[in-house]
């Protein structure tokens, strides 16, 4: 493992480096979920066609992005994990699991309710929503196998299987859009070409989305910090039943 | 006041809007309360079990 790397990996210097990070992680969450909510409830304009219905766009899109962001994330610690075994690549693939499932309900709820006016109807089987879907799963899976096995090792090795071998639905939603016939709309802000979205719109999404950022490294650390005391609780204990016998 | 009712009424589209906003606060800040939460249980619970090793009962 690259020296870097290990040296994040020692659990001292992690919480070191997560109480540095921590307060301003905090900051970011609260003034820029803030700002843009404000500005995108209040100030930013309804959309010509969809009307004020397009203010669920900005949490919508950022919770997708983040949906699919933590997915990666949690698919590469699974692989450090597989590959270099250091046990807090695993736990903190375990501590991202839930956050990702929780940004993708959102994703999928919102959208739902979205989809209503949009489109007549909350939900269609298209390659989008399918997709997304599948990725809501592969969370809940990847957190019953990790839990399934009375050996932590083994359920962490077989749901950093599976973590390594969902990551293959990350391309497939992103480009759902355009290798299908979708009742979604394409890309409107990460294209080749650059937004196509007024600035009016952009900025609101901006914010939120830097925002909803903190919010997924504030939750990670929170629960990584967790996952390491509930390590240390396991050690103790098992110390002591030790010692009794 | 005729602001603020037109606010809340979300050019007619209310109950899209102000549902998933709710929706995104109860199930974020859900989590992030549940986060903390066990957290700090852990802590308490590592807290005391440090104290009994510190004393071994003889």
């Amino acid at each position: 493992m690259p020296s870097f790397l290990h040296s994040l990996a020692s659990p001292a210097r992690f919480q070191r480096i997560a109480n540095a990070i921590m307060p301003w992680a905090v900051l970011l969450t609260v003034g820029l979920i803030g700002t843009g909510v404000v500005w995108g409830l209040a100030f930013s304009p309804p959309d010509y066609q969809q009307g004020d219905t397009v203010r669920v766009m900005y949490i919508h899109v950022p919770a997708a992005w983040m949906a699919m962001a933590c997915y990666a994330v949690m698919a590469l610690l699974s692989a450090s994990f597989l590959i270099w075994k250091h046990q807090l690549a695993d736990l903190a693939a375990r501590a991202c699991a839930p956050i990702g499932a929780c940004f993708t309900a959102v994703a999928l709820i919102t959208g739902s309710l979205w989809g209503k006016p949009t489109w007549g109807t909350w939900w269609v089987w298209d390659a989008r929503l399918t997709s997304v879907l599948i990725l809501f799963f592969l969370y809940l899976g990847y957190m019953a196998l990790a839990a399934a096995f009375d050996d932590r090792e083994r359920g962490g090795r077989a749901a950093a299987i599976l973590a390594c071998v969902g990551a293959i639905n990350l391309p497939i939603i992103k480009y759902s859009v355009e290798w299908w016939n979708t009742l979604h709309q394409g890309a409107s802000v990460f294209r080749m070409d650059g937004p196509t979205i007024d600035n009016a719109m952009l900025w609101p999404l901006v914010l939120t989305g830097i925002g909803f950022n903190a919010l997924f490294v504030v939750l990670l650390l929170v629960r990584i910090k967790s996952e390491l005391l509930a390590r240390r609780i396991e050690v103790l204990q098992r110390a002591r039943a030790a010692g009794r016998s | 006041m005729d602001g603020v009712n037109s606010f809340l009424d979300m050019g007619g589209y209310a109950a899209t809007v102000w549902p998933a906003y709710g929706v995104t606060l109860a199930i974020l800040g859900g989590l992030l309360v549940v986060s903390l939460r066990s957290l700090s249980r852990r802590k308490a619970e590592l807290a005391i079990l440090e104290s009994q090793r510190e004393r071994p009962r003889r």
